[in-house]
């Protein structure tokens, strides 16, 4: 180990079935700074992270902290604690049917008894310390889930760690908040404790932090030094695209099939949703590739949520081929031939013990009615069709969707979209976590079917993605539509710069 | 099946396929206890033909016995299987409940009279209205479980504890005797045919599942929603209503369960009948090897499961077990099972046949 | 985020001020009922609910349902179920009858063998809930059909225990003074309970404590609360589970023995349905099936509240028994549904 360094990570593996979540991945962290962990959504940072904590079983790799001769073992949150890694999540790892005391001090000591009073006190004290709105003997479900964050940040910097992580703390914090976090921070920095800090919030990393390392497919992109790592190209560095060759991705720039100016298949106006994003107005053309781009947390999800009637739709209005419809739940907007890819895949997309054939038909099936079942033979054709069509790789018509490797999964649910013969498909991170083939199949299936006359909206993480398949692009910044490039202006640096915000150079 | 490696590939790989087929595990627990009484006693499978007091042809023996005890739990199987997928959880109300359509009945039928001479009201609205009763309390159970969200167990607490007094309400806690012969039909014989009319109906049952199988989408979208509610809700599915329909639809078994149960006593006693079926019926659905947490089912399975069940029972009773004394036993058979399925314990399974096989090539190199 | 720093800095200000809480809110109301109840019946009905003794006579016939209550409350503050504490009730009950009488077994012996089966029960259902997380629910209710049966295996027939030291000890009466009344003939009429009372109060004061204020009780809470946050805090999830089984089965074992010196009998049919309301009175008394939320003091009123209903009831003259089951499932139906509009309105 280094001198200064208290924690090494050295060529860490994490696979999970089907999948490579890290590979041999290196981390050192020294004493007293602020490390920012970047990259983006699948990048790894979490898995890292989990691996660190003892969430995770590392598949292969070492462990070194400050002050142990042999590799650590980490099997379970506890042996982290014991090691002096203490952590916040983004989601509040606390027990809101506690006190706030409780939540502090709980399962972190040994033996039966506990000092309640003295407890009590010493929460107090840090509380107020750090200046939370909070009594140590307040259940902390009362708590605004800002104050609960500090309240799990107590904790974690009264365990006096040697490594403190926080994993995207400040999602939930204002901006009050978030500076205090960062005097806090900086104390804990000067006292030589070492930072991990993870935040996709880039304003964030440019204001605390000393170094910055930046995942990108389970791998490492590199460690940088913050003041030789512009801003720009910390987000190039993110998306894997280079500053030099970014030029030359326009060439392949759509071809925009564009039909009538005045025929819009979908208009949204000032739309809203439960989910917390800002009204914003949508509109799309027949044939058109349009796409939302932003950081993951930008609200790109939300958007097309909300016009799909995922959501829980609180105010404005969508028009279909210029007719106003009201769409509250899926199944209205699937009966006006809208077709949603979701972000997901696990959780809103596949229904993972059912064959791939009953996958394919679901959505289908629901819109033919109750009473209208596809016969087995029919459905049998169908799928193989399909399964044709986009080269899915199955043993067979029977096999459950969960055998699938993730790639086949994903087309799976893009032919299941595609079997509604939709007017409009949303597509929402829909070459997520597949291979590269898969990836380029998909893209120019979507060309395709827009020159088709399919309107489609895609959204992806990965930009170049987005360069070569859409025609117009909506950049989202912190919930809210805050640009839209189109034509010849749509180059990734001006998409980074619109996403980045403030000055680009 | 981890010994059957190398050289007996394809009987492995014959069996495996198989043991893969769900309906392998209530079948094989049938055939072993079909082979426990062979052995024992080979005279369990004789079926007599023979005339009873009033004259009519009857076929007796313990197959007959089964066939005709396990209608009522083949029925509930049915609509238990529908809740257990779509809400990945069980009604333990079904006994109260059957009790509650048995009083029902008994009502229309007698009015207020404890033994009328002639029936009050024909069999059949009695039937239907008893229909309509028992829907709107599987209704009453799906809202509590669809809408708010309640587990299905503990929602299904309420009508359990209420379900048998309710059914001493409606009649006045009197037990009123049905003296029509026709209304004996339902759950003994009808003169002439010398097969208990139950296993018509089960049948009829089963007949009227299959086809609703087939020619709706009722299992595509139970199971569905069991396995993936937010993804069923995505594709334009009404989650809340499928778990709600499913509780309806058990509604309507326990009406025509409560119907044979009455029908084979022209009488009710609350608090006796039926009793612990819902354990029965349960186990029929887990012996079919569905998943209790819900999801993909296998109607047939469970079917299976229900009168594999019944044939235990039967076997219990013959070898002399005394009635109060069956549940210890059936206990123990589903401690087995659901030890047995149980995610860690398959896993660990796995990873010690890994290790065996692991283990054995290496001595075999 | 300006918008929101205002709002935040608002929720800060009323912090202050202590909110009730959903446990808390459970917990009063429940309280509130049974004031109301049982202060409307010393108003409207009168007579014995005037007695200090009409207390204690309920406090002596639920004794053994308070014990089983307060378990029960254990395992759902953890998230799980057990529903087959009646029929360890009555396994206990059938078995220390026979223990004494039939193997002429003194009373320390038969109170242990009380405590054996349950845990006995404990360590089995625990192991398999806990360590092979398989649902609660199933495998208690498997329990309970293997408790039942297994008493009619030790013996068929209900029967009176003649042993002479037991009879001794269930006849016992504490007087308790100053409580009693003066009955028509002008007598002054001591107010007494019995044993079963005192060991079903020490358990609850006991349990209240233990939940309150020791590390484990927190972490009953704590593992219901969210077991995974939980788990993240570094306490031992699959152990504190195993505990409450094991707790609440030990606690079914006693129940038993109370219940038992209660009825001095044995019987297949002792505590039918003891799980049933065990489970409405966590729940009346403000036990949230999802875990992470109940009180014993809550459970306690529950058990009280319970009976309260079933002898307003029957004193009403209502008493047909249908009634009483009704009006409990009545309740125990609005309780678990302003659980449900409770924690449905925490998740929006």
């Amino acid at each position: 180990m280094k001198e200064k360094s208290v924690l090494e990570m050295r060529g860490i593996c994490k696979y999970f079935p089907g999948v490579r979540a890290l590979h041999k991945v290196d981390f050192t962290l020294c004493e007293g700074e602020i490390h920012a962990l970047m990259g983006e959504n699948g990048a790894g940072k979490s898995t890292l992270i989990k691996v660190l904590t003892g969430v995770y079983e590392k598949d292969e790799g070492e462990i070194f902290l400050k002050g142990l001769d042999k590799p650590a073992v980490i099997h379970s949150p506890q042996d982290a604690q014991n090691l002096g890694i203490s952590t916040v999540y983004q989601e509040i790892t606390l027990c809101p049917n506690l006190t706030v005391a409780e939540n502090m001090y709980i399962g972190r000591t040994k033996g039966v008894g506990q000092k309640w009073k003295k407890m009590n006190r010493d929460a107090d004290k840090i509380l107020k310390s750090l200046g939370i709105p909070a009594e140590a003997t307040q259940q902390l479900s009362s708590c605004s889930i800002a104050v609960q964050q500090m309240v799990a940040i107590a904790r974690a910097v009264d365990m006096e760690c040697k490594v403190l992580i926080l994993d995207e703390p400040t999602s939930s914090l204002d901006d009050n908040e978030v500076e205090k976090l960062f005097g806090l921070m900086r104390d804990l920095k000067a006292k030589g404790v070492g930072i991990i800090f993870v935040t996709h919030f880039l304003d964030q990393v440019y204001e605390v932090c000393d170094k910055i390392t930046v995942l990108r497919d389970g791998q490492l992109v590199g460690e940088y030094e913050i003041e030789n790592l512009p801003r720009v190209q910390l987000v190039a560095k993110m998306l894997g695209k280079e500053l030099d060759d970014m030029s030359e991705i326009r060439d392949e720039s759509p071809v925009y099939h564009g039909a009538d100016e005045s025929e819009y298949v979908i208009e949204a106006e000032g739309l809203q949703s439960d989910a917390g994003i800002k009204p914003f107005n949508f509109h799309i053309k027949k044939g058109e590739v349009n796409g939302f781009a932003g950081l993951l947390g930008s609200g790109r999800s939300e958007c097309v949520r909300a016009i799909f009637g995922a959501d829980h739709v609180t105010a404005g209005s969508v028009k279909v081929k210029g007719k106003k419809v009201k769409i509250s739940k899926p199944i209205d907007a699937m009966k006006h031939g809208i077709a949603y890819l979701p972000e997901d895949r696990k959780v809103d997309g596949i229904v993972g013990d059912l064959s791939v054939r009953d996958n394919i038909i679901l959505a289908q099936q629901v819109l033919r009615g109750f009473f209208r079942p596809y016969s087995k033979a029919e459905a049998n054709k169908i799928a193989e069709e399909y399964i044709k069509l986009l080269d899915i790789k199955t043993a067979s018509t029977d096999t459950p969707i969960k055998s699938l490797s993730g790639g086949n999964q994903q087309k799976v649910i893009l032919a299941r979209w595609l079997l509604t013969h939709p007017d409009y498909l949303i597509l929402d991170e829909p070459t997520r976590g597949i291979d590269v083939g898969t990836k380029v199949e998909i893209q120019k299936l979507v060309l395709k079917l827009a020159s088709e006359g399919m309107s489609v909206t895609f959204i992806s993480s990965e930009t170049d993605e987005m360069l070569r398949t859409c025609s117009r692009l909506i950049i989202m910044r912190d919930r809210k539509v805050v640009g839209e490039i189109s034509g010849n202006e749509l180059t990734q640096n001006s998409i980074m710069s619109t996403i980045a915000g403030g000055d680009i150079k | 099946m981890q010994k059957t490696n190398t050289n007996k590939k394809s009987v492995g790989q014959m069996l495996k396929n198989l043991t893969r087929k769900q309906i392998f595990i209530p079948i094989v627990a049938l055939l072993l206890l079909a082979l426990f009484n062979l052995i024992m006693d080979p005279s369990f499978y004789q079926i007599k033909f023979g005339y009873n007091s009033a004259g009519n042809p009857v076929l007796s023996g313990y197959i007959i016995t089964i066939l005709d005890n396990g209608s009522e739990l083949a029925i509930l199987a049915i609509g238990m299987t529908l809740v257990t997928a779509a809400t990945g959880g069980q009604d333990i109300s079904v006994g109260a409940a059957i009790a509650i359509a048995g009083s029902v009945i008994l009502r229309v039928l007698c009015g207020t009279e404890a033994r009328p001479a002639e029936l009050q009201a024909p069999i059949i609205v009695a039937f239907l209205v008893a229909c309509v009763v028992s829907m709107l309390f599987g209704a009453f159970n799906g809202i509590l479980v669809a809408q708010f969200k309640i587990q299905p167990m503990v929602a299904t607490l309420i009508l359990y504890t209420a379900g048998r007094n309710i059914a001493a309400w409606i009649n006045q806690n009197q037990l009123p005797i049905v003296s029509d012969a026709t209304f004996g039909y339902f759950g003994g014989m009808i003169p002439g045919i010398p097969i208990p009319t139950p296993v018509f109906i089960a049948i009829a049952c089963i007949v009227i599942t299959a086809l609703a199988l087939k020619f709706t989408n009722l299992g595509l979208y139970t199971q569905s929603v069991g396995i993936n509610e937010s993804s069923s809700r995505l594709n334009g599915l009404n989650p809340k209503f499928i778990k709600f329909i499913t509780f309806v639809i058990l509604g309507l078994c326990v009406a025509v369960v409560g119907l044979i149960k009455v029908s084979r006593l022209s009488t009710i006693n609350y608090s006796v009948i039926a009793k612990d079926i819902e354990m029965d019926a349960i186990l029929a659905v887990a012996l079919g090897g569905n998943a209790l947490s819900g999801g993909k089912f296998n109607m047939p399975a469970s079917i299976m499961g229900a009168y594999t069940i019944q044939f235990l029972t039967t076997t219990l009773y013959k070898f002399k077990v005394a009635s109060e004394a069956l549940p210890a036993y059936k206990a123990v058979v589903v401690i087995i099972l659901v030890v047995m399925s149980a995610p860690i314990v398959k896993e660990r399974l796995a990873s010690l046949g890994k290790k065996l096989r692991a283990h054995n090539a290496k001595e075999v190199g | 985020m300006a918008l929101s720093t205002k709002k935040s800095a608002a929720a800060g200000q009323v912090q202050k001020k202590k909110k009730i809480t959903d446990a808390n809110l459970l917990l009063i109301i429940t309280i509130a009922i049974f004031l109301i109840m049982y202060i409307g019946a010393m108003i409207f009905l009168g007579g014995g609910f005037l007695n200090a003794q009409n207390l204690f006579n309920i406090l002596m016939q639920q004794s053994a349902l308070i014990i089983t209550a307060c378990g029960m409350s254990l395992v759902m503050i953890t998230g799980g179920i057990d529903i087959s504490v009646g029929g360890v009730v009555a396994l206990v009950c059938m078995s220390c009858a026979v223990s004494l009488d039939y193997m002429n077994w003194n009373v320390p012996m038969s109170i242990l063998l009380a405590l054996g089966i349950g845990l006995a029960y404990g360590i089995v259902q625990g192991f398999l809930v806990a360590y092979l997380e398989i649902q609660p629910f199933i495998i208690s209710l498997a329990g309970m059909f293997f408790a039942r049966g297994m008493t009619t295996i030790v013996h068929t027939e209900p029967f009176n225990v003649q042993n002479e030291a037991f009879t001794a000890l269930k006849n016992t009466r504490i007087i308790v003074p100053g409580m009693g009344n003066v009955n028509r003939l002008g007598n002054y009429i001591d107010a007494y309970i019995n044993i079963g009372v005192i060991v079903a109060l020490v358990i609850v004061i006991g349990l209240f404590v233990m939940l309150r204020w020791t590390k484990l009780g927190r972490s009953f809470y704590a593992v219901g609360g969210n077991s995974q946050s939980a788990l993240m805090l570094g306490i031992n999830v699959r152990r504190t589970k195993f505990i409450a089984h094991l707790m609440c089965s030990v606690l079914a074992g006693i129940a038993g023995y109370v219940y038992f010196l209660y009825v001095g009998s044995g019987s297949a049919s002792h505590a039918s349905g003891m799980e049933m309301d065990a489970i409405a009175s966590s729940i009346i008394g403000g036990t949230l099936l999802t875990g992470g939320v109940g009180n014993i003091i809550g459970t306690f009123v529950g058990v009280l509240s319970l009976s309260t209903i079933q002898n307003i009831v029957s004193s009403v003259g209502l008493d047909e028994a249908w009634w009483t089951g009704i009006t409990v499932a009545a309740m125990l139906c609005l309780f678990l549904v302003i659980q449900s509009v409770i924690t449905s309105r925490k998740r929006d």
